[in-house]
């Protein structure tokens, strides 16, 4: 029983990851006033080249510690370069951010298994990464055999900083002059620019933190839960990380408990249809469950969601 | 001096031309696409050579495209609605695999002429999907749940239903992963095509999309429904105050673009797939009907040229494999048209530059 328990929280913080880093991306990009639409594309272009730098790193240099490292910060960047592109799109010519975010979800897939298809000679995957070079688990000495607490804790280093990053992305936002910046801008751009506030400036910098985070959750799938990057690996994560934030009321932890939900939703359906429950029901309802459970969910906030005033809106200078 | 300023109307009137920005973008799209062939070491010529020749150099092509841009057509069509009514139907997808199944069930259980059971098949399809479609409107209007999150969910739900569906017993073709075909007396293939274009299935659906998309256009803008949802989705609190039923108006918005959805689906299976299979994760016909839509600034008929434009450029592109170069250049071709159609500020900015320095130059 305590096991199952066990099985179940650990599945919950493995499949929440993702979408927390998501979540967290989504959160900074509106909360500043720019709808990013594109979280999915961001993820995919973060998975695709966490997993293939890692690839071509560890080949080069063999599995040296840092070379995942090196190989999630790249997918950070590589997610924050589109993140750039979606702020040249909707801060700089004022786009339709809707429409820009759907050209980031066409084009971070696009660029991954286009250069998949040249490194890889035609392939649309990467190839895997060795188990030694993915990302490390930090306890994974101690917690090892424990048959209750290695089920929850020993999880990939990625969890953590997840976990770590929603403390950090609620602290910025509310306890910073930067994060007071950000959600002025969002609320109220010509107020903001009134006292000085580069609006401009901080919309850039929301995306592209919004890309960068987006590019770290594709990695915490390619780089951890499994070891390579595949066409259908993200396959709509990043919309639910859009509709967990949205259901988190904009705010950091409220997408985290969101994206827990999800998670758990996600933990329950794999352990009832594990072997060893035999639960006698069909995978295929039994993957429904997380998207009913959600909107379920969601029926009971009646209007309540509250975005950011100016979230959406281009802001011109001296417009009224 | 009236002269000019007639002349200055017509260039102002050229340069806030969204056909010529939407060119354009097509333009800088296939430019993007060769600078990223071209840094890949191969020739951009001969690449969009073999996506025109796999478009236009046989008969069975030119099929080929059409029919892969009859789905495109509506479920571009289903976005385009919504988003004039104020929506953003993410569903398409969703509402594509309800009426695909739909259609396949009533196909294959039902043994009737085809001069019933078409119909039947049809409107059964499309009915189902719009139900679907209204779940969302409904949530949006009752509980004020975000149609985006709302459809992106119903869209998981629609493949699962199928797939739960396409494996009963009854339904499913024993040793395949789908369910068995439909009769013949609900295909709509034209089959005294064959002997000219071979094996290639062009069918009926290709000119009920296009029939649809007028009706649309014309219920859009010629009718007081059309008018009312446009007034929501201009601004839904005058709209609101000008005493028109706005809760109403979103669930009759997202049915009649489940319907479009559906109706992408039955034709789908009635016309060529003629059955469904298990799907692992969703076709994409939704997602590309979103930059259909866009790329046809949400007008019926630009949905309709931009449709056939996606169909070729995908259709088409996929001959660009021949020269070893990866089809998914495709997708970052449209991502880009679809990002210069975002800025398309940029175009007015340069139009309205050379304009301007063509007066001036004949000024003097």
């Amino acid at each position: 029983m305590i096991q199952s328990i066990a099985f179940i929280l650990g599945t919950t913080l493995m499949y929440a990851t993702p979408l927390i880093y998501g979540a967290l991306g989504g959160v900074f990009s509106e909360n500043s006033g720019v709808v990013n639409i594109g979280i999915e594309g961001m993820m995919t272009i973060g998975a695709f080249s966490g997993a293939a730098s890692t690839f071509l790193l560890c080949d080069l240099y063999g599995p040296v510690w840092w070379v995942p490292w090196l190989g999630f910060l790249i997918a950070a960047i590589a997610g924050g370069l589109f993140g750039l592109l979606h702020a040249v799109a909707s801060v700089t010519f004022n786009a339709d951010q809707v429409v820009s975010g759907i050209a980031i979800n066409f084009l971070g897939p696009g660029v991954s298994l286009f250069l998949a298809g040249i490194l890889f000679g035609g392939s649309t995957t990467t190839p895997a990464i060795p188990l030694e070079a993915k990302l490390l688990r930090p306890f994974n000495n101690l917690l090892q055999d424990n048959p209750i607490l290695g089920p929850i804790f020993n999880q990939y280093i990625s969890v953590y900083i997840a976990l770590f990053l929603v403390f950090v992305s609620w602290y910025v936002l509310y306890k910073t002059k930067l994060g007071l910046r950000i959600r002025a801008v969002g609320e109220h751009p010509e107020a903001a620019d009134t006292l000085g506030i580069s609006v401009y400036k901080i919309r850039y910098l929301s995306v592209i933190i919004s890309g960068a985070l987006s590019g770290l959750g594709g990695a915490s799938l390619s780089m951890a839960i499994i070891a390579n990057f595949r066409p259908t690996l993200i396959s709509g994560q990043g919309f639910i990380a859009l509709a967990a934030m949205i259901f988190g009321k904009w705010k950091p932890q409220g997408a985290m408990w969101a994206c827990l939900l999800f998670g758990a939703t996600t933990a329950v359906q794999i352990y009832l249809g594990s072997p060893q429950v035999g639960f006698k029901i069909s995978t295929h309802l039994l993957s429904m469950i997380p998207y009913v459970i959600t909107l379920i969910v969601l029926m009971g906030f009646v209007g309540k969601s509250a975005s950011p005033a100016a979230n959406g809106v281009p802001y011109e200078k001296g417009k009224r | 001096m009236k002269s000019r300023s007639m002349k200055e109307r017509i260039i102002e009137k050229i340069a806030n031309e969204t056909l010529l920005f939407t060119i354009l973008a097509i333009i800088m799209g296939l430019i993007v696409g060769a600078v990223v062939i071209t840094i890949s070491g191969y020739n951009p010529i001969d690449a969009y050579r073999a996506m025109i020749e796999g478009v236009f150099s046989k008969p069975k092509y030119i099929a080929r495209t059409i029919i892969k841009s009859t789905p495109l057509i509506l479920t571009g069509l289903s976005v385009a609605f919504a988003f004039r009514t104020g929506l953003f139907n993410i569903g398409v997808e969703g509402q594509f695999i309800i009426g695909a199944l739909v259609a396949t069930l009533l196909g294959y259980f039902i043994h009737l002429p085809a001069v019933i059971h078409i119909p039947i098949v049809f409107i059964g399809a499309i009915l189902a999907a719009g139900l679907w479609g209204a779940i969302a409107g409904y949530l949006k209007a009752r509980y004020g749940v975000h149609e985006v999150i709302a459809t992106i969910m119903l869209n998981w739900i629609a493949l699962y239903t199928s797939n739960y569906v396409v494996t009963r017993e009854s339904v499913k073709m024993p040793g395949s992963e789908s369910s068995y075909y439909i009769q013949e007396t609900a295909q709509i293939t034209i089959t005294w095509l064959k002997g000219l274009i071979g094996p290639a299935k062009i069918h009926w659906g290709t000119l009920v999309a296009i029939i649809i998309a007028m009706i649309i256009s014309y219920v859009l803008f010629k009718t007081t429904i059309g008018y009312e949802l446009r007034a929501v989705g201009h601004n839904k609190n005058a709209a609101q105050y000008g005493g028109i039923n706005v809760n109403r108006n979103v669930i009759l918005a997202m049915t009649i673009a489940g319907v479009l959805g559906g109706a992408a689906g039955a034709l789908h299976v009635m016309g060529e797939a003629y059955h469904v299979s298990v799907l692992s994760a969703t076709e994409g016909y939704g997602f590309n009907g979103i930059a259909v839509a866009l790329i046809g600034n949400n007008s019926p008929l630009g949905v309709v040229l931009s449709a056939f434009l996606f169909g070729g450029i995908t259709f088409g592109g996929s001959n660009m494999q021949l020269l070893g170069i990866p089809t998914e250049v495709i997708n970052i071709v449209i991502g880009s048209i679809v990002f210069f159609i975002a800025i398309y500020r940029v175009f007015r900015f340069i139009t309205k530059f050379f304009a301007s320095r063509k007066l001036q130059k004949e000024a003097k």
